[in-house]
């Protein structure tokens, strides 16, 4: 199959997906005991902030082949995927918060995993700021690699001190010590979630594989200009 | 041994330059002092809130005339393209990184050895049994803010804008640093000791030891482009 017939597929995928995870998450799924229908953004707010962590970990993956074997095309997957992480992460918070003004009362609180989330956020917006600031486009591959990389190594860290530092946000429903999963959440909700999630991951996927050959045509018109053919 | 003679020998270039012009350290501790005036017209702080403020005012101060003091660490380099002749030779890469986290450090210790008695006169504060501790503390995080901030300096070297988009970069990758300075100054400050402070110190300690391995690693590809 043409790479191009492919990905028309995965996007029509992704599409219906996404379509069945809102009928299951709104119609399929039991309202909430305590928080009633606002819970039901849930279904969208953990798959995303899961493929955002994907893909923060792919950018990490291509800045390290980045670094060691200089090849535009692992650059071009770390820069794809940073881009796309904002958008997810982003898209997280604005979900969060639509979620927490009724729930918690407020937009925003400073608590250890939503700081967390915004420092993700913050990171990987200089990352790509580095990328626009540095003309040599070499150079801003590897000071982004470089990015990437220590980026990276400091989210334990930085998880680490947002935690001691203080907590609110809701302890896991799901991945609990003490339960199987099936044992205290409703089965409609999990499967919710679950199609939900694989539609963001096909959606994800879909998007990353647009973006990647965007970053491939680009090399290609440089090479032609260099070559003097354009 | 050969890292460490190269380290000495880069060091002593970086510091007798800087002992002949002194623009780095000047300048460092002219914005230190000045933004503990800034500090007291922004926050008109009685005494009992001094105490509570301490900790998180002087690490502003520290790490704010510590961006201005990377802003212009590999000036001398760059200036009489004595870059390339660097990158010539035969040395470690590595330890020039490691060089540099030195040098910056230095002048950061040497603003701070001025400016903590300096907050200490002009805010009146009566107890001056925890400094020695503090400093101490302030050492540690002052470590990881040279380690990241050196390797990033590198990094936006050639950038447009690179005096903005260093804090950019630097400090949301910094906030590990930031806050266990600040809790353990907080701890040493109320109770004279290190007390709940360890899990903190800890921290620090592993962000010093992974970032300065990292940094020393990377290095090589930081300047090789």
């Amino acid at each position: 199959m043409k790479p191009k017939k492919r990905k028309g597929y995965l996007g029509a995928l992704a599409a219906a997906a996404i379509a069945l995870g809102l009928y299951w998450g709104l119609v399929q799924a039991p309202p909430d005991a305590l928080q009633g229908n606002v819970q039901r953004i849930m279904y969208l707010h953990i798959p995303s902030i899961l493929t955002a962590y994907l893909s923060f970990f792919l950018v990490f993956v291509g800045s390290c082949l980045y670094l060691w074997k200089r090849e535009k095309r692992d650059d071009i997957l770390a820069y794809s995927a940073a881009e796309i992480g904002v958008l997810f992460t982003a898209l997280t918070i604005v979900e969060g918060s639509i979620w927490g003004r009724p729930t918690w009362g407020v937009w925003w609180t400073w608590d250890a995993r939503l700081t967390l989330t915004a420092i993700l956020l913050l990171i990987f917006v200089g990352y790509l700021m580095l990328r626009t600031l540095l003309e040599d486009e070499q150079k801003a591959a590897t000071a982004a690699a470089v990015l990437g990389i220590i980026g990276f190594l400091d989210i334990p860290l930085i998880h680490m001190s947002v935690y001691w530092w203080r907590t609110l946000h809701q302890p896991p429903s799901i991945l609990r010590p003490d339960k199987a999963p099936w044992e205290n959440v409703h089965p409609a909700m999990l499967t919710a979630l679950a199609i939900n999630f694989a539609a963001f991951l096909l959606l994800y996927f879909y998007l990353l594989s647009l973006r990647i050959r965007v970053g491939e045509m680009q090399e290609e018109i440089k090479a032609r200009r260099l070559r003097g053919g354009a | 041994m050969t890292f460490l003679r190269h380290t000495y020998w880069l060091l002593r270039k970086d510091l007798l330059l800087e002992l002949r012009r002194k623009e780095s350290l000047l300048t460092m501790f002219f914005f230190g002092a000045l933004l503990l005036f800034v500090f007291h017209f922004s926050f008109e702080l009685a005494p009992d809130r001094v105490v509570q403020m301490t900790p998180a005012l002087l690490w502003l101060a520290f790490m704010f005339t510590g961006t201005l003091g990377l802003a212009q660490l590999f000036q001398p380099e760059r200036d009489a393209g004595c870059l390339e002749a660097l990158l010539l030779s035969p040395m470690d890469r590595g330890a020039f990184y490691f060089a540099k986290v030195c040098f910056t450090l230095i002048l950061m210790v040497l603003v701070e050895i001025v400016v903590i008695p300096l907050f200490w006169i002009l805010f009146n504060l009566e107890s001056w049994t925890p400094v020695p501790l503090l400093f101490l503390v302030t050492l540690l995080g002052t470590v990881g803010f040279c380690v990241l901030g050196t390797l990033f300096a590198a990094v936006t070297l050639r950038a447009r804008a690179k005096e903005l988009l260093l804090p950019l970069v630097l400090f949301p990758l910094m906030i590990p640093v930031i806050l266990a300075t600040i809790r353990c100054m907080e701890d040493v400050l109320r109770t004279g000791e290190l007390g709940d402070g360890a899990p903190w110190l800890r921290l620090l300690l592993g962000f010093d030891v992974i970032f300065l391995t990292a940094g020393i690693l990377i290095f090589d590809r930081v300047l090789e482009s």
